[in-house]
């Protein structure tokens, strides 16, 4: 009870003066009204924790920085600096509103997942296998082209050094593989397709 | 006999923060310190 006989402005000397103890005094005293004013603003409790210890982070530095007077009064003074920040809250939320899931809006419309899911993944094995055997039915020459060319990623000019052969060389038996796989691919009617 | 619905408590909640945020700002307080050194100001966090 003598915490109550004590004044705001002497418990805020006190506290800039090291006494931690002020300050907690100071919390109890006023936590419900400067609570209780950000949740009429921000009625979501979880935010307004938030501005409630922010609030309390700049009193905190404003007083122990020294840069405190006491013109008014310490209440008003924090109001003030809890207003503020509520201000920003919704300035900031203006910026990047939250969105709900509604009947016509959802995010998942937007976000998708790129990854396959199970059947896809099997078909796509099972075209790329397709793929390898009959790439493997390819011509030694026409084969070897190929594969550097798709599977290892080299430009004609590798190839073609890599082979020993000139550049257009190694660009027609690239054409003809993948003409020679065309036509096997319609001839036994293979579906290459995810 | 009908229940007496006004003695629920429902607007008496007090409106307080959670006890964890008022420890975080006494810890805090407790852990900073200001050092004013010529025109520039140092905040230092005792961790």
């Amino acid at each position: 009870m003598a915490n109550n006989l004590i004044s705001d402005a002497v418990l805020v000397k006190n506290y800039i003066e090291g006494d931690e103890s002020a300050l907690s005094i100071l919390i109890e005293r006023h936590q419900s009204k400067i609570y209780g004013f950000i949740y009429t603003k921000i009625q979501d409790r979880d935010i307004c924790d938030d501005v409630f210890q922010d609030t309390f982070i700049k009193v905190i530095k404003t007083l122990k920085s020294k840069s405190y007077n006491e013109e008014g009064k310490f209440l008003p003074w924090v109001m003030r600096i809890a207003h503020n920040l509520i201000i920003d809250y919704f300035r900031k939320s203006k910026k990047m509103p939250m969105q709900r899931d509604n009947e016509e809006y959802s995010v998942f419309s937007y976000l998708t997942d790129t990854n396959l899911n199970v059947e896809d993944q099997i078909i796509l094995d099972q075209v790329e296998y397709d793929l390898s055997r009959l790439i493997d039915e390819l011509p030694d020459d026409q084969k070897e082209v190929l594969q550097m060319r798709i599977y290892q990623d080299l430009s004609f000019k590798e190839i073609a050094d890599a082979t020993g052969v000139s550049i257009n060389t190694a660009l027609g038996r690239m054409r003809y593989a993948l003409m020679n796989l065309r036509k096997v691919i319609e001839k036994n009617q293979i579906i290459l397709t995810n | 006999m009908a229940k007496l619905y006004s003695k629920q408590k429902l607007a008496g909640q007090s409106m307080l923060p959670k006890k964890e945020t008022i420890a975080f700002i006494l810890n805090y307080s407790k852990a900073l310190s200001i050092k004013k050194i010529g025109k520039m100001s140092f905040e230092i966090i005792a961790n």
